[in-house]
């Protein structure tokens, strides 16, 4: 009874289904179809169920859901005869994977048919066991399938070898019982039970050093034999491809004598031999002779070191890379990565020709290319590698450029010999490929200009230069705003000329145009239209005889439909307006960037895409990331000690960045008070922007101040920001705030915090949650931090389940107490503390760093946060 | 920088839900096949077996992902192209596409090779396999299939052997 000869019901399903003009017309089919065999299911008639489940099959394969079919399968597989078994078997490898838990019920059926008296039977069961068994199904079967291996007929050899495979993946310590049965299937002749059991020996190897140990020891001549007669075998028409006998076996032979090899100088001599004539003999102008080459030549690169192949190899290398087909090229590339460990010199000759692959049509080949010109970069042919890069940077396809702009990145900064240099070429890619230019590079390019303070005039010259022929570029855009609005003085003054330069006229005006093309064009970000702002409120000092056009283009942003920028306008256009006297100090160039913190922040946040499920703002103090507004305060750098009096505004976010740190920790506060209005008019009232308000609700600012003091530490910043103006002072408010402004000379403290011998901080901050934490250091242990973790619940519920995790990199250790409770009540009602203690093993060369995921459930969700914690204080 | 794993206090472990991360994180570092398929140039899958575990939606992104990554590709180019973490090898005959998804370490040749080997062997099955052999026959391809590879490693070179299998099976139908 054949449900496919016979019964033609399932030809017509595929006829039915292949007629079908549209895809609406083939969804009813199939649910036509679908509803039919659930009834025929549900009338539980075994005469049709392999017919039934041979068209679940192929609506399956056409991607509709057939879950329901997969009792049927478990009904087959338990069925006597050999046609339901093979549907039932096949329908159960598709339908099904190891993950499902029916899979559990059909244990006892696979346990029945690896006994079946019938090979066919068997077959079938350890195919199935082998595509898709479990852990735990390897543990039961594993016995039957180790006998199987012995088994008369070589068709049930070779499956039970593979099966094997399986379950040795599954579970590695079933390994050894396997050791002996394959070591037998070595001595094979048949092919097919050779080639699997060669896999199973490799695949042991790897698993099991007890086991590799064994097969090093008797099994490495037999092997080296068993590839010797089919390297020399006569032509054999069955398995001959393109003049070589079974390369598939060759293939598998030489992988496993790469496991034996490795590590062991013995075996690797003994295999020298017959390697060298591998990879001279074997014919190389078709596909299947250089598959077994390029295995050969891989294990001659993995085994100990015998120099004479080594060369042999670099050969076969070279001669795959001028070889014309792309496919050769394409491992000799991949090949010529790993070969550059043990002889760089070698693949340094190939070099021009994989700058040549790099400009291939074929993306799979540029990509290899790309990766190993940046493995054959060094100091010295930097210049002429970066030159070559950047000139096809230009002409490559626009996809492409992203790749290849972040690694000539890469590679100008992890090479460059000079910051003029560098300077140099990180302008070209941000004219040719500025668009795709990651934030933490342009960001370090403008660090590197901070410190270079005699290339100042002469990067604004050349920035001022590029941006006029690239504007469309916004990262280039960006840098250049930001150093014509530091170094406007210099570009228009010819300052600081260095031997190479052309002198260039540019007036103050030119300088200007620049900035407010970047803030009016349309399709300016709001980073760099934000950036703008900031530096024509630079350039108002700095080029006094036009601020009055400034100022103009500052008041057109007042009707931006940014928030942001509005706000900003406004600030900016009182300083500009009414604060003439302080704002030549305000606008200061900025204090050079530190370089190391700068490298150590990138560091950690290079990798760290900060997710909240809760909220996808996670405010990192100090973090380096932040959203769009950030730039601005970064770049007037107000997070810590210089001038405290610049504009800011808005919620107590921007408060907490504006003040520093140290006020962080009592943000919670201004949640808390009943009249939360009253902190926004504070904000407004220090930063002299509005009209005027009157005493009482300036008082109650103050005094909300204090309340935050008394949280914070005791020699708070906001102590010298208070004393100037005691709350009894101040009678009339408009007076009162300006003294308030006025009285902030320059230079508040950042050593405000000077209580014990590490400052408590704030590791993260969400709208949620909060964790601070506090460090001590064990007498005697400098390398120990013990850190007390604090959780403070910043939402209207109570969190449970509540769960703190933390990770490290490898040069620190990590130990966690557990928490002093699993239930977070809302602020004010107590909170969590934990122990950790961090043990540095780079003390005083790195600083710590950490990672954190928080989870607790909320109204009974569950809630997941991540956050990285990069701002440690230093010496930890 | 690398980063440890997590560490949670006392004997509680993170599970992961997130499963369709196995074919990035595969638990075997070995080599071997974590899939093949067959398509034809609109896309339609006419053969996908996976040895690997994944999620039925996620079956269907790779399938997809995979057609648009070969279809196009020019036919002078390499017959590989980088899938997610791993390598996908790919063949183009007549309408076909057939492509194997290896460790990206893997030698390439000779997955290329053991396509044609299969090819060869559906040809000489069906004497003369046009893709409709290959509907209105799914479940024996699947069966040729599974005499060639089993637990994503080949198990059998000739094409001889396969044919006389098959024919073996054939009769207990």
């Amino acid at each position: 009874m054949n449900p496919f000869s016979s019964g033609t019901r399932l030809r017509d399903m595929i006829r039915a289904i292949r007629a079908c003009k549209t895809a609406a017309e083939e969804r009813a089919v199939v649910r036509k179809e679908c509803a039919d065999i659930r009834a025929l299911i549900n009338e539980d008639d075994p005469h049709d169920r392999h017919r039934n489940l041979a068209k679940l099959m192929f609506i399956h394969m056409l991607g509709y859901p057939t879950h329901f079919g997969q009792m049927e399968c478990l009904k087959l597989i338990a069925s006597p005869g050999f046609p339901e078994k093979r549907i039932g078997y096949l329908g159960l490898m598709l339908l099904l994977d190891e993950r499902q838990e029916v899979l559990m019920l059909v244990t006892n059926s696979l346990k029945q048919d690896l006994n079946h008296s019938n090979q066919y039977v068997v077959g079938l069961a350890l195919c199935a066991l082998g595509n898709i068994c479990s852990a735990e199904m390897a543990r039961d079967l594993a016995p039957e399938v180790e006998r199987l291996i012995q088994f008369r007929d070589p068709n049930i050899r070779k499956k039970a070898a593979l099966c094997s495979t399986r379950i040795v993946r599954k579970v590695p310590d079933l390994a050894e019982n396997f050791v002996n049965a394959a070591a037998s299937l070595l001595k094979e002749k048949h092919h097919g039970v050779l080639i699997t059991g060669v896999q199973l020996c490799y695949e042991l190897c790897l698993i099991n050093d007890e086991a590799l140990e064994y097969f090093r020891k008797k099994c490495t001549e037999g092997v080296i034999k068993t590839l010797r007669d089919i390297t020399n075998s006569a032509y054999q028409p069955e398995y001959d491809v393109a003049g070589i006998t079974d390369p598939f076996l060759h293939i598998r032979l030489l992988r496993l004598l790469r496991v034996i090899g490795q590590g062991d100088a013995d075996a690797s001599d003994l295999m020298t031999d017959i390697l060298a004539q591998v990879a001279t003999k074997t014919e190389s102008n078709k596909n299947a002779g250089n598959a077994v080459l390029y295995e050969c030549v891989e294990t001659i690169m993995a085994i100990e070191d015998t120099s004479s192949l080594r060369v042999l190899a670099i050969n076969i290398l070279g001669r795959f890379l001028s070889n014309r087909d792309n496919n050769i090229r394409y491992v000799a590339l991949n090949m010529l990565m790993k070969a550059i460990t043990f002889d760089d010199q070698a693949v340094q000759r190939h070099r021009v020709t994989v700058l040549e692959c790099v400009k291939d049509p074929d993306a799979s080949i540029r990509k290899r290319a790309l990766e190993l010109v940046t493995l054959l970069v060094n100091e010295n042919n930097v210049t002429q590698l970066t030159k070559e890069l950047i000139d096809y940077l230009e002409i490559s396809d626009e996809d492409f450029k992203e790749d290849l702009s972040a690694k000539i990145c890469f590679i100008v900064e992890k090479f460059s010999p000079e910051k003029l240099w560098y300077i140099d070429q990180m302008l070209k890619v941000l004219c040719e490929a500025g668009k795709f230019v990651k934030d933490d590079v342009w960001h370090a390019l403008i660090v590197v200009i901070s410190n270079a303070s005699e290339l100042h005039g002469y990067t604004v010259r050349a920035l001022y230069r590029a941006v006029l022929t690239y504007s469309e570029q916004e990262t280039l855009v960006r840098v250049a705003v930001w150093c014509i609005g530091e170094y406007g003085d210099l570009l228009v003054n010819n300052v600081g000329m260095i031997g190479s330069e052309d002198p260039i006229t540019v007036t103050e005006s030119d300088a200007v145009d620049v900035i407010e093309d970047a803030i009016t064009r349309h399709n300016s970000d709001s980073t760099t239209k934000a950036m703008a702002l900031v530096a024509l409120l630079k350039l108002s000092s700095r080029f006094p005889s036009i601020s009055e056009r400034i100022k103009d283009i500052i008041v057109k942003q007042k009707g931006s439909l940014l928030l942001e920028m509005q706000q900003r306008a406004i600030e900016y256009n009182s300083i500009v307006d009414r604060h003439k006297n302080i704002r030549s100090s305000l606008v200061e160039r900025m204090p050079v960037l530190d370089e190391a913190t700068f490298n150590v922040r990138r560091a950690g946040s290079f990798p760290a895409s900060a997710s909240t499920v809760a909220k996808p703002s996670v405010s990192l103090p100090n973090g380096f990331e932040k959203p769009a507004v950030a730039p601005l305060l970064d770049l007037l750098d107000l997070d810590s000690d210089d001038i405290l009096a610049a504009p800011s505004s808005s919620g107590a976010d921007y408060l907490q960045d504006l003040l520093g740190v140290d006020l962080g920790s009592s943000s919670s506060q201004f949640g808390a008070t009943q009249a939360p209005k009253a902190g926004t008019d504070l904000l407004l009232d220090i930063l002299s922007i509005g009209t005027p308000s009157p005493a009482q609700n300036s008082i109650s600012s103050i005094d909300l101040l204090s309340t935050a003091d008394v949280n914070s530490n005791p020699s708070n910043a906001l102590d010298t920001l208070s004393s100037p103006v005691p709350p009894h002072t101040a009678t009339t408010a408009s007076t009162g705030m300006f003294d308030l402004l006025d009285g902030l000379s320059p230079s508040p403290s950042k050593e405000a915090t000077n209580g014990p011998a590490y400052p408590s901080i704030v590791a993260y901050e969400s709208s949620s949650l909060k964790i601070e934490f506090t460090f001590s250091k064990p007498p005697g242990n400098p390398q120990t931090t013990n850190v007390q973790a604090t959780f403070i619940n910043l939402s209207p519920n109570t969190f449970t389940d509540f769960i703190f995790q933390a990770a490290v990199p490898k040069f620190l250790q990590l130990h966690l107490d557990p928490a002093s409770s699993n239930t977070l009540p809302v602020s004010g009602n107590g909170a969590i503390t934990q122990n950790l203690s961090v043990t540095n093993s780079q003390h005083g060369k790195k600083s710590l760093v950490m990672r954190m995921r928080i989870g607790y459930k909320l109204n009974g969700k569950d809630v997941l946060e991540e956050g990285q914690v990069s701002n440690f204080p230093c010496g930890l | 920088m690398s980063w440890l794993t997590w560490r949670v206090p006392f004997q509680r472990r993170l599970v992961s839900s997130d499963r369709s991360r196995f074919l990035l994180n595969s638990p075997f570092p070995e080599k071997m096949i974590r899939f093949i398929l067959l398509q034809n140039r609109q896309g339609k899958t006419r053969l996908a077996k996976y040895y690997v575990p994944l999620e039925e939606s996620e079956k269907h992104k790779v399938e997809y992902e995979v057609h648009r990554l070969v279809v196009n590709r020019d036919a002078k180019f390499t017959n590989f192209v980088e899938f997610r973490t791993h390598k996908v090898i790919y063949r183009r005959y007549a309408g076909l596409f057939f492509s194997v998804c290896v460790d990206i370490t893997d030698n390439e040749l000779a997955y290329l090779e053991s396509i044609h080997l299969f090819v060869e062997i559906l040809d000489h099955f069906f004497s003369n396999v046009c893709e409709l052999d290959l509907v209105f026959n799914f479940h024996k391809v699947y069966l040729i299939l599974d005499e060639f590879i089993l637990a994503g490693e080949l198990q059998e070179t000739s094409k001889r052997a396969i044919i006389e299998r098959m024919s073996e099976l054939e009769k207990l139908e």
